[in-house]
Order: C-alpha cells, then structure tokens, then sequence
C-alpha cells in the first residue's frame, strides 16, 4: 500500500530539484541532465496515475513522453558538440551570437 | 513491507538527484542519474507496472545514458573540465535558485498537508477500486487492466495516431541530430568561385 501523497510528493520534489539545477548551472550538459530529472518527475506521476486509476492511458502517455525525452536528448547533444566545436566551453553564458 | 521499499527508493531517488544537480564531474554526474533512473524504474515495479520499469530501465538507463556518456567521452579533459565546472557553479553562488525550488516544495508541502478531509479521499495505489476496474473491463475485453497486452491493444487500437507521431518525432529528431552535429567547413558559401558554385549546381540536379 503506497499512499498517493507520498508519490506526489516525490514526484514535485524530482521536478522541483531540475528546476533547482536549470536555473544554477551553467554548464549546458548538466542543463540537459536536469531537463532529464525534471521528465523523470512527472512520468513517474504518468504511471502513478495510471495506476490509481487502473486503465492504460498513463502509461500511453508515459511511451510518447519517453520518445519526446529521447528525441530532445539527441538533439540537445549534438547542439551540445556542435556549441564546444565553437567556444571549446559548454558555458551558456558566453553564447551570445547566434552564429559564431 | 512495500511501503517500507517504496521509502527507501525514494530517498535514494531524492539524494542521487541532489547529487547529479550539484555534481562537478560530468561522469560522477551520469553515474548518479543513471542510479535515480533505476531506482524510479523499482518505483513502477512496486506500482505493479513491470512494462514501464522495463522501459525505464532500457531506454533511459540504456539508450539515453549511452549518449550522454559517448557526449562526455568526447568532451571531458579530465582535471581542466572539472576546473572550470568548478568555477561555473559552486552552491554558494546557487543560493536564489535553491531558495526558488525550496519554496516550490514548501508550497506543495503546505497544500498536501493543510485540508486534511481531501487527503483521504484519496485512495491508496495498490488498491484499485471496483469501478475503475470494472470501466476498463467494458473498455477493453481483455481480463487483466494494466497488462502488457491491453497496453498493447490500446496502442495499436484508439491510439494509433500517436505511434505515428511518436515515430515521426523520433526521425526528425535524428535527422536533426546528424544535421547539427555534421562538421561544415568555416565560410564555405564565401570562398566558393563561380566554376565551384556551377559545379555544385550539377551536382545538386544530378542527385535530384
């Protein structure tokens, strides 16, 4: 028996502590790490619901989350490679031309 | 017994998370991602969702750490790396933005605990009500509601348009990928002459 209080609560501090880390780094691969956490957070409220609830609809929902968290991951590292081939730094504050 | 399990992952949960935030080496960083990542994935098996702990485990804990580790391959150099992380964030100088999330899960905190009489309304997760129950066995024929096999039959029934976009999303995103990530030669438009330009028009028409 898990109270669904405590998989809320779990699930907003995870999102709470991405948000923690987006805001103070500044270091675009530990941007991309807490983009991760804060994905993390929310599908484990997905299959939380789904499971309250007992039908399929969280976990369809946490499928199509995994695709989009898969696809921005791919796409953040080659921005990634492609901003240290420029600057040799992930440093986001000093990304102040949009083509170098 | 479960509940017991359920607190100890979620404190690992918690403290790997803090840990991969606050981290100043990108590999330790991943290393307690990855650990966050499995830990969530005991969480959906004490859900009773084995599907998505498998999911969890391969995709995230796989697919996506095995970019983010081949990324880090490429760009760490070592000691300097960690160095100029180091000068980049230090929790002294996180102190607005740990105020921030600190009075996000005050705010939470705050709402879950104060109206006490909706709190227990709330039914526990392993326990699925009756109707629920009985909602999906009209929804779908199949004896089980949160089997593998149902999942499967929703996804391929009412839901097929998001596999569609689901798989859409993901070759674009590859085709973004390799397009950002190619290396292109620096003032290419620039330094080409005019018999190169012709060239690369013949080229181009021949192709299509």
């Amino acid at each position: 028996m898990i109270e669904t209080l405590w998989v809320i609560i779990l699930s907003f501090s995870l999102f709470a502590i991405g948000i923690f880390g987006l805001i103070s780094r500044r270091n675009l691969l530990f941007i991309l790490l807490s983009l991760e956490i804060m994905l993390n957070g929310i599908i484990l409220l997905f299959v939380a619901a789904s499971n309250l609830h007992g039908n399929n609809d969280g976990q369809i929902m946490y499928l199509l989350v995994l695709t989009l968290a898969a696809s921005e991951v791919a796409v953040g590292l080659a921005l990634v490679i492609q901003i240290y081939r420029q600057q040799q730094n992930l440093d986001v504050d000093t990304l102040t031309k949009l083509r170098g | 017994m479960i509940e017991a399990i359920f607190m100890i992952t979620a404190i690992v949960c918690l403290i790997s998370a803090l840990l991969t935030v606050t981290a100043h080496n990108a590999v330790h960083a991943l290393l307690y991602l990855v650990t966050m990542m499995i830990a969530i994935a005991l969480i959906f098996f004490l859900f009773g969702s084995p599907f998505a702990a498998a999911l969890q485990i391969i995709v995230y804990a796989g697919a996506v750490m095995v970019l983010f580790v081949f990324v880090t391959m490429m760009l760490h150099q070592g000691e300097k790396s960690n160095l100029d992380e180091k000068a980049l964030f230090s929790l002294k100088n996180a102190k607005g933005p740990l105020l921030l999330a600190t009075i996000l899960i005050a705010e939470l905190l705050m709402i879950s605990v104060q109206p006490l009489e909706m709190n227990s309304s709330l039914v526990p997760l392993s326990a699925i009500s009756n109707e629920a129950e009985q909602d999906s066995a009209q929804r779908d024929n199949t004896s089980q509601p949160n089997s593998v096999k149902s999942l499967a039959i929703q996804l391929y029934g009412p839901y097929r348009l998001l596999v569609i976009i689901a798989a859409m999303l993901l070759l674009s995103a590859l085709i973004a990928a390799i397009h950002i990530a190619r290396k292109t030669p620096k003032h290419v438009d620039v330094d080409l002459s005019p018999e190169e330009t012709q060239l690369a028009n013949k080229q181009q028409k021949a192709n299509s």
